[in-house]
């Protein structure tokens, strides 16, 4: 059994909150996404099946809208308002990215909704909260996130090229709240018996996922700089990315500072032959050696640390410019050392650690008459196991199976 | 007040911020989260305990922010679990515990005598989540990671970047954050599962797994066109080609280091943009369409910038938001927190009493739940600050009893 079997979900299709539909349905949720007439604009956006536009070609809709089903409903229409009342009765869940005072013009929110389902859990998802007018405003990913703080950390140590910021991924935050508040509300409705009105904040998201840029200003007034490839810092650290000998990068992480650290490097070193043009391998023999603490504090101060220390990051260095990213990586990490070779997201894809834990996961696509590989399960579950159940939905494809459901209720 | 998860007890192992902000969720819609912590290295396991920021001159275990942070509203006591005695303490617990969470190397819990099947035996429903960089299976297993390693690895290091140019990655642990979100919402699935059938279960998260379902449309176009991000032009992080938008980027402002993001969703977006601008370049023939547009991006954003250039960042906010144009400025920690009132009036930094910092902010939770909202009110917990409590009111060991583990090393 699913974890999330028999809990119908009512998702409001909008690019915001596609995720956290997608994060339910694949738990094994019920979610009915409901699009107006025409459709969501996102069923257009590219990439293409085989870079040709089409409906139901969308790669992008592919992916966001697995395991849901899919009605059309015109919510600005007194019949198809009377439908979703009726569909909302066999709800548990609503989410919804609606601009904040469209519901409530229609009298479809969370306090007319009660009247039909008392303990609905209705999830309103808005740009700064429905309390805040600024959530009237237009947006996209972009601007939300530039002005929630992600972007202010991320870009490079050159501070005349701009920041950047990870595409989508401040939808992809407000959505992980929206269902983690699902979860939580469908917890306390098992306990408790009653449902409630959850008011998510996309910008508040980003706001709270920033790490050291926020509690550096809240506890100490301290501004954190962007770094290239690293954290952004209150003052500047050393650089962590290491170009190597395949042109591709790798994160070189924490340099060693244990004893095995020093030992494995330098068995590694000589390995690959390359221990004779390191004049300083001679100091990883004494960190291999080192008795009692290796005391970093002391670093510039006592020759031996600096210089065992020193020849850590110069092995490392070497290495990485004789070998590809990858075998830099596994070959570090072999020496206990926590190092990632920066991979394209494909390049991931295709790694043998995901493929051997089955990310890789196969859905049919009876109406092409292929299967497509997509992405698997970011948790492996081992009583209610993640599932794709079924590829995204088509316009209105299971209009006529959820409304006689609906109707008969 | 009875929260949300009130019910639940957490029996918490969970550091850093990649388990700890997962627990910190929990915590602050009432959960009972009990971290364990080990009295002989002082919890440094958890080298957050003894980092910056810090309120003040005072350093040590106790006065780390960032740990301060991510625990809040949680419980902390100490258990050395290289003892027989401990090891009965942490049985007793996990029997009165619905959760054990925690973010070790694949193996630690195991070899301390704690893996899944021995945690079954002592309580059959109990739900167990690990949260490790590589998962408990596969080549990588043992490998070690931390935020920036699991973002590497993922492909979410790559296409966070500028063209030509080497990754810029992320200037925090985005996986940290998000890696706790998917281990709160694991916890909380595995607990809706078991409030319905009774069942427990083991999950077993891998952050670079769940960083991978990140870039889902781009592994499509992989799978099925054949279409790689690692080509020439890419990545170009803050352009959108899903779908496609232009402008859409960042642009120098006048100022220290101050910066406008602008996005044209549509044609009605950008002839309100033109209508601002109002320059000459704005009517070349060469930007009259989106699909124009996008394929001369190089040579508007150009232009944009130009314009941008010579203005506060404020300013060009106020213009272009008025005409009804997407637009934010790139706001810096102190504009997010202190002057943009939105934050404060949403309530998202809450002040918590820490036993030996006094009143902290600290990141709050980005919703409000209109019948048990989430509440923190404590700060994180000191070393072992919450051990007699814990050992006494619900463990039912005595104050003598207690003095005496203490002694013998055992707490």
């Amino acid at each position: 059994m699913t974890a999330l079997a028999g809990l119908r979900v009512v998702e409001l299709a909008r690019e915001p909150i596609a995720w956290a539909g997608k994060l339910l349905a694949d738990m094994g949720a019920d979610v009915i996404l409901v699009e107006p007439p025409g459709g969501d604009p996102s069923r257009r956006y590219p990439p293409f099946l085989d870079d040709q536009p089409g409906p139901d070609r969308s790669l992008y809709w592919w992916h966001y809208h697995t395991s849901k089903r899919g009605v059309v409903i015109d919510l600005d229409d007194e019949a198809g308002r009377v439908r979703f009342r009726a569909l909302i009765a066999t709800a548990d869940v609503l989410v919804e990215a609606e601009p904040r005072h469209r519901l409530a013009t229609l009298g479809l929110d969370y306090d007319d909704l009660t009247a039909i389902k008392p303990d609905l859990v209705h999830v309103a998802v808005t740009p700064y909260g429905r309390n805040d007018p600024k959530s009237d405003l237009p947006y996209t990913d972009l601007t939300l996130m530039a002005a929630s703080g992600p972007p202010w950390s991320c870009g490079y140590d050159d501070h005349s090229l701009p920041p950047v910021r990870g595409a989508l991924q401040g939808y992809h935050t407000a959505s992980h709240f929206a269902a983690m508040s699902a979860m939580t509300a469908l917890l306390h409705r098992g306990v408790a018996g009653v449902g409630q009105f959850i008011d998510v904040s996309i910008t508040a998201a980003s706001n709270v996922s920033t790490e050291a840029a926020s509690y550096s200003w809240l506890v100490a007034d301290r501004t954190v700089q962007r770094q290239t490839g690293r954290h952004a810092s209150v003052s500047p650290s050393g650089e962590t990315q290491q170009r190597c000998a395949d042109g591709r990068y790798a994160n070189t992480g924490v340099p060693p500072r244990k004893p095995a650290e020093f030992a494995a490097l330098h068995a590694w070193l000589k390995e690959l032959g390359l221990d004779a043009e390191l004049p300083e391998a001679v100091f990883l023999e004494m960190g291999a050696g080192w008795q009692g603490p290796f005391d970093l504090a002391k670093l510039g101060s006592d020759d031996e640390i600096t210089a065992i220390f020193g020849a850590g990051r110069e092995a490392l260095k070497l290495i990485a410019a004789r070998t590809s990213a990858q075998d830099f990586f596994v070959g570090c990490q072999r020496a206990g050392l926590a190092v990632g070779v920066v991979n394209a997201p494909e390049e991931a894809f295709e790694d043998p650690h995901f493929k051997a834990r089955g990310f890789q996961v196969s859905v049919c696509h009876e109406d092409l008459n292929r299967t497509v590989v997509y992405p698997g399960a970011p948790y492996a579950f081992t009583a209610s196991p993640w599932a794709i159940t079924r590829r995204a939905p088509k316009f209105g494809e299971h209009d006529a199976e959820v409304f006689a459901d609906v109707d008969a209720d | 007040m009875t929260g949300a998860l009130s019910s639940f007890r957490i029996c918490d192992f969970t550091g850093q911020l990649a388990g700890a902000g997962a627990t910190k969720w929990l915590a602050s819609f009432g959960a009972e989260v009990i971290r364990i912590e080990d009295p002989v290295r002082a919890g440094r396991w958890d080298i957050l305990r003894g980092t910056p920021p810090f309120v003040d001159d005072r350093r040590g275990v106790d006065m780390g922010g960032a740990f301060n942070n991510h625990n809040a509203g949680k419980y902390g006591i100490t258990l050395n679990l290289r003892t027989e005695k401990a090891k009965e303490i942490l049985v007793r617990l996990i029997e009165k515990s619905d959760v054990v969470s925690e973010n070790f190397a694949k193996g630690v819990l195991e070899r301390w005598g704690f893996g899944y099947q021995r945690l079954q035996k002592i309580k059959p429903d109990i739900v167990y989540v690990s949260n490790c960089g590589f998962g408990h299976t596969g080549p990588y297993s043992d490998f070690k990671t931390w935020g920036p390693i699991v973002q590497a690895v993922s492909g979410l290091t790559f296409t966070n970047g500028l063209p030509e140019r080497e990754p810029a990655g992320w200037g925090y642990s985005y996986m940290d954050h998000t890696g706790a979100y998917f281990m709160a919402m694991a916890i909380m699935l595995a607990l809706l599962h078991r409030q319905r059938t009774g069942e427990g279960q083991w999950v077993d998260l891998a952050c670079t797994e769940a960083a991978l379902t990140l870039h889902g449309p781009a592994l499509l176009d992989w799978t099925v066109n054949g279409r790689p991000t690692r080509r020439a032009g890419q990545p170009h992080s803050n352009r959108s080609a899903w779908p496609p938008m232009a402008p859409h980027g960042i642009y120098p402002c006048t100022g220290d280091d101050d910066w406008i993001a602008i996005a044209c969703r549509d044609q009605a977006d950008w002839q309100r943009f033109a209508g601002v601008v109002g320059e000459g370049w704005c009517l070349d023939p060469q930007f009259a369409t989106v699909d124009c547009r996008y394929a001369a991006q190089d040579a508007l954003d150009q232009h944009i910038s130009a314009w941008t250039a010579t203005r506060g960042k404020f300013e060009v906010e106020d213009l272009l938001r008025t005409a009804g144009v997407p637009v934010a400025a790139v706001m810096k920690p102190q504009e997010r927190i202190d002057v943009d009132a939105s934050t404060g009036e949403f309530g998202l930094w809450p002040t918590v009493r820490h036993a030996k910092m006094g009143a902290v902010r600290v990141d709050g939770q980005p919703v409000h739940f209109s019948k048990t909202d989430w509440r923190l009110e404590r700060g994180g917990p000191c070393l072992g600050e919450h051990t007699e409590d814990v050992l006494t009111r619900l463990l039912g060991y005595s104050t003598e009893e207690v003095a005496a583990l203490r002694d013998e090393g055992v707490i």
